[in-house]
This record gives structure tokens, C-alpha cells and sequence, in this order.
């Protein structure tokens, strides 16, 4: 499996560790809601087919990827950072450094 | 008389073996039963056959997409063990354990359970002291083990180098004696047979692809050779739970899968006798009677519905092999494959009823699968029988991850591709 990087280029899947389902929401951290950390922390969309998911560079320039991967055939349609999104932009929000 | 037996094989060889009579019929899937079980894997035939022997419910159908078997029953490396650490896995696989002892004689089918055997090398005195604490566990709940010293491990596997000079020197190890492994394909046929005899209808080729519902209750399945109304509907489909679920309009559950892939090697005279893991990788083995090295490694480590996995996993259980057994660089692997498994959150398996009114639900054996086969089946057919769990699996339900009752033997969190 060749995984494009948008910085390095296709690459071997063996520099790159897969951090799983790209769908998760993680809540706010002051966030009380039980069953939306419940959610975020056990539950998984386990598709056959298009799966949306995070991936990160780690045996290369380190930066985290979304990709939509097909889960039957192992093709990968999209590949992009993952910056900017829900877990970035809420730091942004909380008014963290950018 | 038993159907197979010395005298059953007698008397059909001097007829020119014009009497046996297929395993299990193939029959038209009914309108209705009162139990649908989904999945004709090791699972679901188990589940059928103690739900007609223990509980005498034999309107029962077992619906396969494929042909009998053709899932994980067939796809493992057909190891059977109970050496976990905590007491809800160390009770439920030892119970599986002592239904492998007589499983032959049970089923009247030779599945070729041999107690050969696992032996889990450790490589560090760290490792050989985790060891002592989980070979101490299971003892405790009586479950055999032993510690084996170098020398004693030299004496069983002859082949090892268990020098300091090794690559990754070995301390010393952990031994289950009643270990060992079963003949995987004879496990499928025999609950197949076993189930047909008493009344269960095996149906195969025939994919579920839709439920029947009333309201919130499951009451039947659409599949592809027609609707079929269940009283019970029991889902018990490993590594396609994602994909069956969503048909029941459940999207997210506890549970990843992955692929897994394992191999074989030409024909070698004896080399090893018993189930041998490696410390410092992930890393399985065992010769199979026919001679073939049967060895696996870690899962591919990504979402995976492919019965086929990638080169990167087939480099490092290679190496793994090799860093233990230099001299079998030049032995030529024959075959390899992949099965789908069920990752569950804590690395623990989930039977319970539910999470549907009408619904029971088998799954997250993560690569385990195997060895809990007659457990499984037997306490999956108690929980539709009686509607309630049995003790043995009351600590598997779908909601101890939200509820703080996680069976993490582990110790490694909601990262399925870490158990």
C-alpha cells in the first residue's frame, strides 16, 4: 500500500502509523457529557468500503493525514492534512495558540 | 451406534462405502424458525449445535453467505490455550479448555486435539517475572502452568538457540501442558454435523441482507434466498459484525476490523511439538501433522474488510521467524492468507442479548476466535435459550466500555490494533 504525502510523495505504508477512525467528534475537554466521551473514546464506524481516517507520517515529516481509504480493496481516494480539523479548531477556538 | 466409528467403517468398506451419508443436507431455508443464527462459522455452528443438545430447541437455521467454514473456522492457526490473566477471560477459555478435552467424543468427529503444548518465551527477567505473575494467576484459578528454566526449554525445542549469544536470548518461559491444537476444518464439520443430525438446517450461500423488523424488535432477516421470519435472531458473524450491524441500523459499535494473515511452510520432519510464541515481537508457531511450519504475527494494523493483507506484516513475521530459528531461512513458505477479526475495544469478546429487542449479538473475538469456539457457542446458546447470560459470559456485554468494566487483559486501552 502506497500512501501519497501531500510534503513527501508516495510512500511506503510502512513509515506511517494509522491513528484510526477519522469520525470521531472529541469533546470539549471541560465537556461533562458522559455518553459523548463514551462515543468518542469506544465507538468506531466500522464501514466495508469508504472509510474516512487519520493517519500520521511518523517515519517521515510527521504530519498528520485524513484520508478516505476503501476498507474491501485498500484503495485510498483522497489523501490531506489534518490540520484544521475538529480537534485542531477547537483549540483554535479556545483561543490556544494557532 | 455411533455413525463413525471402527465398526460403522468396518461395515461400509465391505459394502464399497456406499452408505455414508453427507454430513450435513442442504436444505430450502423455511418460512420461519425459532432461532436464525447468522454466520456458519466455528461460532454459529457451535451456538446451534448446544442450543439442540442442551436446550432442546432444534428449529433452528444457521445462515452462511458463503460455503460452510470458508471464514476464520478455516483461516486460523489452530492454537487452543487458556493462559489469560484475568479471572472472567481465565474462567471463560478454561471452560472452553476442558470442552476441547472431550470435544472429539462429544461430537463423535475427530478434530484432532492434540495437547501439545504453548509454551510463551520470555526474554528479559522483566518478562519472565510477568510470567510468573500470570502463570501464578491462572493457577490460582486452576489452570496449569509451569515456568520452564533454559535447560528445560532446550530439552522440548531442540532447535532453539537458547545461548546468550542469541539474537534476542531467551530467560526462560511460560508452559500450559493442556495447551496445544485442534484441526480447525473438522471443528466446522463436526458442529455441522452434530447440529444437522439433530434437526438444525445449515444453509448456505444465502447472505443476509436486511432485517425484518417490528418497531424496534428484529424479527426475521432478508437474504438473498428470501425472507425468513426468526423468534431469535442470533448474530454471531466475527470479523462482518460492522457490516451486519449496519444493516440492523446500528452504525457505531465497540468494535474495528482488521486483517490477519497467517502462513505455511513446505513439509519438514518433526521440529517442534508444541505451540511456541516469541517475546520480543509478536510471534506464533506450530507444526501441523502433516509436517507444514503454521505461523502468524501481528494484525496488519489498519481498518480492513480484504481477506488478504499487505507485504510490510509478511517482512516482520518473517524476521520474527527468523531471529528465533536462524537455520529455517531456506525453508520455502508455501501458502498464505488473511481473515477479517473482530477487534473489540479491551481485547475481550462480547455475548450478550441485544442490543435489539429480538437481537443477540457474538463478536470481538479479536484473534482469538478459535480456541473459545465450544465455549462460545455453548454459553451463546444459554443466553438465547434462557434469555439471560450464563456466569461464564455475564462479564461480556456490549456496554462495560460505558460502564467502567472493561476486560482489558492487555492493559492496553481503546487502540484495537494493540491487543
Amino acid at each position: 500500500m502506497l500512501i501519497t504525502c501531500p510534503y513527501c510523495g508516495p510512500r511506503d505504508v510502512i513509515e506511517f502509523t494509522y491513528q484510526g477512525d477519522g469520525n470521531r467528534e472529541r469533546p470539549q475537554p471541560n465537556s461533562q457529557d458522559l455518553d459523548a466521551w463514551n462515543a468518542y473514546v469506544y465507538d468506531r464506524l466500522n464501514p466495508a468500503g469508504d472509510h474516512n481516517e487519520i493517519w500520521q507520517h511518523s517515519g517521515g515529516c510527521r504530519t498528520h493525514l485524513r484520508m478516505v481509504r476503501n476498507t474491501v480493496t485498500h484503495e485510498i481516494s483522497s489523501t490531506g492534512f489534518a490540520r484544521g480539523d475538529h480537534n485542531a479548531v477547537a483549540r483554535h477556538k479556545e483561543g490556544g495558540k494557532s | 451406534m455411533a455413525e463413525y466409528s471402527a465398526l460403522s467403517l468396518l461395515t461400509n468398506a465391505l459394502k464399497g462405502n456406499q452408505d455414508w451419508k453427507p454430513a450435513w443436507r442442504k436444505p430450502e431455508p423455511k418460512a420461519s424458525y425459532d432461532v436464525i443464527i447468522i454466520g456458519g462459522g466455528g461460532h454459529g455452528l457451535s451456538t446451534a449445535y448446544y442450543l439442540a443438545k442442551e436446550h432442546g430447541i432444534t428449529n433452528v437455521a444457521v445462515l452462511e453467505k458463503g460455503w460452510l467454514g470458508s471464514g476464520n473456522v478455516g483461516r486460523n492457526t489452530t492454537a487452543v490455550r487458556s493462559n489469560y490473566l484475568l479471572p472472567s477471560n481465565t474462567r471463560f477459555y478454561e471452560h472452553s479448555m476442558k470442552m476441547w478435552e472431550n470435544l472429539s467424543h462429544d461430537l463423535n468427529y475427530n478434530v484432532m486435539f492434540s495437547q501439545r503444548g504453548c509454551l510463551n518465551l520470555a526474554h528479559t527477567p522483566a518478562q519472565f517475572d510477568d510470567y510468573a505473575r500470570r502463570g501464578n494467576a491462572m493457577r490460582h484459578l486452576g489452570v496449569d502452568a509451569e515456568l520452564m528454566s533454559t535447560a528445560e526449554i532446550k530439552r522440548l525445542v531442540p532447535a532453539l538457540d537458547v545461548s546468550a549469544s542469541a539474537r534476542f536470548p531467551i530467560v526462560g518461559g511460560l508452559m500450559q501442558p493442556r495447551a496445544g491444537t485442534a484441526r480447525h476444518d473438522a471443528v466446522a464439520w463436526g458442529y455441522a454435523r452434530g447440529a444437522d443430525r439433530r434437526g438444525v438446517d445449515i444453509v448456505e450461500n444465502c447472505e443476509v441482507t436486511g432485517f425484518l423488523r417490528d418497531g424496534d424488535r428484529i424479527t426475521g432477516v432478508q437474504t438473498t434466498r428470501g425472507e425468513i421470519r426468526g423468534k431469535k435472531v442470533a448474530v454471531a458473524v466475527a470479523g462482518s459484525t460492522g457490516r451486519v450491524m449496519q444493516l440492523a441500523g446500528i452504525d457505531r459499535m465497540p468494535i474495528e476490523s482488521h486483517v490477519l494473515q497467517a502462513f505455511v511452510t513446505e513439509s519438514l520432519k518433526p521440529f517442534i511439538d508444541t505451540v511456541l510464541t516469541f517475546g520480543m515481537g509478536h510471534f506464533y508457531m506450530s507444526q501441523s501433522d502433516k509436517g507444514g511450519l503454521v505461523y502468524g504475527g501481528d494484525i496488519d494494523g489498519y481498518n480492513s474488510y480484504a481477506q488478504r493483507g499487505n507485504l510490510p506484516i509478511v517482512d516482520e513475521v518473517m524476521s520474527e521467524m527468523l531471529a528465533l530459528f536462524p537455520g529455517l531461512a531456506r525453508v520455502r513458505m508455501l501458502r498464505s492468507w488473511g481473515g477479517v477479526c473482530d477487534m473489540s475495544m479491551d481485547g475481550s469478546p462480547i455475548i450478550t442479548a441485544g442490543p435489539l429487542p429480538g437481537m443477540y449479538l457474538n463478536c470481538g473475538w479479536c484473534y482469538g476466535g478459535f480456541k473459545a469456539t465450544p465455549a462460545s457457542g455453548w454459553c451463546f446458546a444459554y443466553t438465547i435459550a434462557k434469555d439471560e447470560p450464563h456466569e461464564l459470559n455475564a462479564p461480556f456485554t456490549l456496554d462495560r466500555f460505558y460502564r467502567g468494566l472493561v476486560i482489558d487483559d492487555k492493559g492496553q486501552g481503546a487502540t484495537p490494533r494493540l491487543h
